[in-house]
């Protein structure tokens, strides 16, 4: 456990705790910028809240991004009894919301039960309901509002080398990029730092801070999920073999010289990866390569175990690995 | 009447020819500068009296869902698509202009005489319908219509019960509406009043204008869902008719604006006009396409209840209209005044 | 060159969707010999210009076609050596089934797509069709011999020859949109003995077939006066509606409907009319599922027009189109181009 000592471990834990819901991203954003301010030369937070942070340099101009937010729920409406009914924000599965702990932004914490139904299949996120422990709409309403947006509950457990938590979507990365910033040195580029907003609606935050600074190359750091549970889904991604270097997903098809860098500069510094190849799912790396005329674009991903749960698990090994391989890629001269 | 003449002419997404020019004509003397751009947006511009350079946005989309003719079948009878999301339930036994001469037609089905039992309680999908014209043959009706005509329906407008209005295109001709009336007030900022085309087949036409204008803040009015009838639950409902215009919080095209979103809603509460929120978060509207645009642009959206709505005949409430109107209006007058919190980006 | 002998080299080149690097390097040789300025971009677009007579007045015409192909990727290689494998762009998976592939690794595979063998299935089983997943590729070496040669992530084409059917039939893998492809190396040709004022931006493009990807950045990058894309069309067969489909043989459709300017389809149909091109109509409701789509909201708006070549068995690799309608599709375009030299751009297309 040399690599998570104390100080990395608060850190950690403070950004999984922060509520940060997609759209809600301002608490998160304020942590990571005090975090970071002394050690770039620009900060500035855009229209939509991206946070955007910038190492000056004297090469290229790449683009690092990592998102901020974490899924949730918003509520809709509170019934006459002070119950909540509530919408997904971002990729939320009705089966492992119920019975789960969530928690609003002011502390209050209610718990997911379902309607009583006649077959099993039935179950969606309509059938669910919130319950905060209040007795009348009346009652609720002092605590909570309509369009009020709550996080999962699931607290940072470490367990040897591996820790899982809720949010770890995606600030694991935001995590990732914070020691990249502290511990990079020799400038060959123009670095921006980007924390965005709203991935998990749909690579939104990515979009226009792309447009703005309109990168030579993009990187976005991510989550992705492995193959190595029981009776997983093939997918030769696992836990501790390494970062992965994304070669395509639903949103990107990586480019191919950025990708093969990635694995030179890896191979060159002796740092293990693995090559990720997902079927479903996006990241900011969608948004970035479409951006104006095009942006060579590439990702790397933290293998994480049930992704989109209140238990993401991550390889502290892969974690510090990734580091390492994005400071070397990124301290080369990029042409 | 301004809402008369919007929903009775016809515009389905890709052919709003006839209400474009309705919109020009009402708007051409009310702005400094007009003009149609590359896929039919028409973009008009005031010029502010004090902060020029402060530019705001309003939005509504000129299209109505319809159907477009597919193909004239040797009896002269015609295959048909829909254009945008339309049930194709409410479409059996209803009433139709086809084309730029308006030629009317039916979309009629079996009788229910000839129907076997099971036949009865199957929705017919919109392959198996078509347009009766009342030609013979293929030929007669190739006279008449073409492959690519647009295809709307035949509503009139009508005002029942207690101050309700029955008519086609609601979505959105009710927010055209809106925007035409907050075009006969001056203001301090430069306002741009966008009509835009394709919003039901994709958002299209606000992605392109929202690029050309890039202003500091937007607002979208709309014609929203409302389904407080029987059968849904409370929860269920997304906007109550009659209780206010409804402010959009999030949907799966865009989440609004904070600040705006509380803005809006607040005047209502503070002022005593009547103010809901938008409770289901499926569907999209201009929203989605403009807050992405460029650097990003703070976007809410401010919807009209309407039941049946996609459907010829469509309900809304008159004092909903007139109180968003009013909370438009005061809106826009705080924007005068106050430096909107991170108005400037 | 002929053009079916120019099709024959485009079908059989590999290019999925990605990875289009050998289709890229052909396309882009023949590109050269008739345009003036020829560039690849950041996502590996080929852009071709040919410049018009009237240099003082600039006006842009971008032509698109994808030179992409839909294929496979290599997902897995399991203990035994067999490759699992994922869709690129939208493979129909019934089609897979007992195919011969090629997998570009660091050299080309030979391999095969099988699955559980019929006497081994149970009865249900057999009526459904094989999933992706439950298929894997048979490439005849260990696990270990496999990693030297392949790695994950490794592109799949499947193995076919273009054929030359009776009449003028082809039939070959990837005719979409390497049909397209032709047209426009027709609409080149034709190009060179007609004068046009319009600078032509020629552009094969990549990734349409997973989301217009290609077609996105490089018109932001052209930002053209007008774009018009050529694709396949469903092509009829006795199973399908008249309403979905177009004829092979009767030339090439003219699209219309909401990606479509009014205008730019009247103005197709004419020249069609007045040049005794036969045409059909191609109506589409709201998205045309072409580069069109991307062109026509690129920036402040670009008026687009589609032409579709008639292709039966579409995303097969037994692909079927007509070598006349590829042909007549190309001169129609550069008839078309050619009758815009005296018209005033911002009257004719003004709403």
């Amino acid at each position: 456990m040399d690599f998570m000592d104390n100080d990395k471990v608060l850190l950690l834990d403070k950004l999984l705790n922060t509520f940060g819901p997609s759209g809600n991203e301002e608490d998160v954003s304020k942590i990571i910028e005090k975090e970071i301010e002394s050690h770039v030369d620009e900060i500035h937070r855009d229209a939509m809240g991206n946070l955007i942070a910038f190492k000056k340099g004297k090469g290229k101009k790449i683009m690092i991004s990592a998102h901020m937010d974490e899924i949730g729920l918003i509520i809709t409406h509170i019934d006459q009894n002070g119950f909540l009914r509530f919408s997904n924000i971002g990729g939320v599965s009705h089966s492992l919301s119920n019975g789960q702990r969530v928690q609003f932004k002011n502390g209050t914490i209610g718990f997911i039960s379902n309607e009583h139904l006649d077959e099993k299949e039935d179950l969606k996120l309509e059938k669910l309901f919130i319950d905060i422990g209040v007795s009348n709409k009346e009652e609720a309403e002092n605590k909570v509002s309509i369009g009020d947006v709550v996080s999962f509950y699931g607290p940072l457990v470490i367990n040897n080398n591996r820790g899982f938590s809720k949010a770890m979507d995606n600030r694991i990365s935001c995590f990732v990029l914070i020691e990249i910033i502290k511990r990079i040195k020799n400038n060959n580029n123009n670095i921006y730092f980007v924390f965005t907003v709203q991935e998990e609606l749909g690579i939104r935050g990515a979009k226009t801070s792309a447009y703005r600074i309109n990168p030579d190359l993009g990187i976005a750091v991510d989550v992705t999920k492995t193959g190595d549970t029981p009776k997983a889904q093939l997918m030769e991604v696992s836990l501790g073999n390494g970062p992965a270097i994304k070669i395509l997903d639903a949103s990107i098809i990586c480019h191919p010289k950025v990708k093969e860098l990635l694995i030179s500069t890896a191979i060159e510094f002796n740092i293990p990866y693995q090559l990720e190849v997902l079927e479903k799912g996006g990241t900011d790396a969608g948004a970035i390569h479409l951006t104006r005329d095009g942006i060579p674009t590439g990702a790397v991903s933290i293998p994480t175990r049930y992704i989109h749960s209140p238990g993401e698990m991550v390889d502290f090994e892969d974690v510090k690995n990734a580091i390492q391989l994005l400071i070397k890629f990124l301290e080369k001269e990029i042409n | 009447m301004l809402l008369k003449k919007l929903t009775e002419a016809i515009g389905v997404s890709g052919g709003e020819h006839e209400v474009r020019s309705v919109i020009v004509k009402e708007i051409t003397d009310k702005v400094d500068h007009m003009y149609i751009d590359k896929i039919g947006n028409i973009i008009a511009y005031k010029k502010g009296n004090k902060n020029p350079n402060k530019r705001v946005m309003l939005s509504a989309h000129m299209d109505e869902v319809g159907l477009i003719v597919v193909n004239i079948e040797d009896s002269g009878l015609i295959k048909f698509k829909s254009v945008g999301g339309i049930d194709p339930r409410v479409l059996l036994s209803k009433i139709v202009y086809i084309g730029e001469n308006f030629i009317s037609g039916v979309i009629g089905t079996k009788a229910i005489h000839l129907q076997e039992i099971e036949e009865r309680k199957k929705a017919l999908k919109i392959k198996d319908l078509y347009i009766d014209i009342g030609t013979s043959n293929k030929e007669e009706t190739e006279n008449l219509i073409n492959i690519g005509d647009y295809i709307a329906f035949n509503s009139k407008y009508i005002e029942f019960g207690n101050n309700l209005i029955k008519a086609k295109a609601l979505d959105d001709r009710v927010g055209c509406a809106i925007l035409i009336e907050m075009l006969d007030k001056e203001y301090d900022f430069s306002l741009y009043t966008i009509f835009t085309v394709q919003e039901e087949v994709g958002l299209r036409g606000a992605k392109v204008a929202a690029f050309h204008v890039n202003p500091d803040i937007a607002l979208v009015v709309e014609g929203t869902t409302c389904s407080d009838v029987p059968g849904t639950e409370s929860h269920e409902y997304a906007t109550r008719l009659g209780e206010g215009p409804a402010i959009s919080i999030m949907d799966a095209a865009s989440y609004s604006d904070k600040d705006i979103a509380k803005t809006l809603y607040q005047i209502g509460i503070d002022n005593n006009i009547p103010v809901q929120y938008k409770k289901t978060t499926f569907g999209g509207n201009d929203s989605g396409a403009i807050h992405l645009t460029k650097e990003g642009i703070r976007t809410g959206a401010i919807s009209i209840p309407c039941r049946y709505i996609h459907s010829p005949s469509s309900v809304m409430n008159k004092n909903d209209y007139y109180n968003c109107i009013k909370i438009i209006n005061l809106f826009l007058e705080k924007i005068e005044g106050e430096d909107f919190h991170g108005f400037h980006g | 060159m002929l053009i079916e002998n120019i099709l024959e080299k485009l079908s059989n080149v590999s290019g999925v969707s990605g990875s289009e690097i050998k289709a890229s390097s052909l396309i882009d040789e023949i590109f050269k010999k008739t345009c003036d300025k020829v560039k690849i971009d950041a996502l590996g677009n080929i852009i071709a210009l040919k410049s018009g007579n009237n240099r003082t007045n600039n006006r842009k015409i971008m032509i698109a076609a994808h030179m992409d192909e839909i294929g496979l990727m290599v997902k897995n290689i399991d203990k035994s050596g067999f490759l699992q494998f994922i869709n690129v762009g939208g493979i129909d998976e019934r089609t897979l089934l007992a195919q011969e592939v090629i997998v570009h690794g660091k050299n080309d595979i030979f391999g095969i797509i099988g699955a559980k063998p019929p006497h081994l299935q149970k009865k249900e089983e057999q009526n459904k069709s094989t999933r992706m997943e439950d298929l894997y590729i048979d490439i005849g070496l260990s696990e270990k011999d496999a990693r030297k040669q392949i790695s994950i992530g490794d592109f799949i084409t499947i193995n076919r020859s273009f054929t030359y059917l009776k009449g003028k039939s082809v039939s070959g893998k990837a005719l979409d949109n390497r049909a397209g492809i032709a047209a426009i190396i027709q609409c080149m040709k034709e190009l060179k003995y007609i004068k046009h004022y319009l600078d032509v931006y020629f552009v094969a493009t990549v990734q349409e077939e997973v989301g217009l990807r290609g077609a996105t950045t490089s018109s932001f990058n052209i930002i053209p006066d007008i774009g018009i894309a050529i694709d396949v069309g469903h092509g009829r067969t006795p199973d399908l509606a008249k309403e979905d489909t177009i004829e092979l043989g009767k030339g090439p459709a003219i699209a219309l409907g909401a990606n479509i300017h009014p205008k730019i389809y009247k103005r197709l149909v004419d020249i069609a009319k007045e040049y005794n091109i036969p045409y059909q109509i191609e109506v589409n409701p709201s998205s045309s599922g072409t580069d069109a789509w991307a062109i026509q909201v690129t920036q402040s708006g670009v008026p687009t027009g589609l032409l579709s070549i008639p292709l039966r068995y579409m995303h097969t690799s037994v692909e079927l189109a007509n070598i006349n309608d590829i042909k007549l599709t190309g001169r129609l375009l550069a008839l078309f181009i050619a009758s815009i030299n005296d018209t005033d751009l911002e009257e004719w297309l003004c709403y």
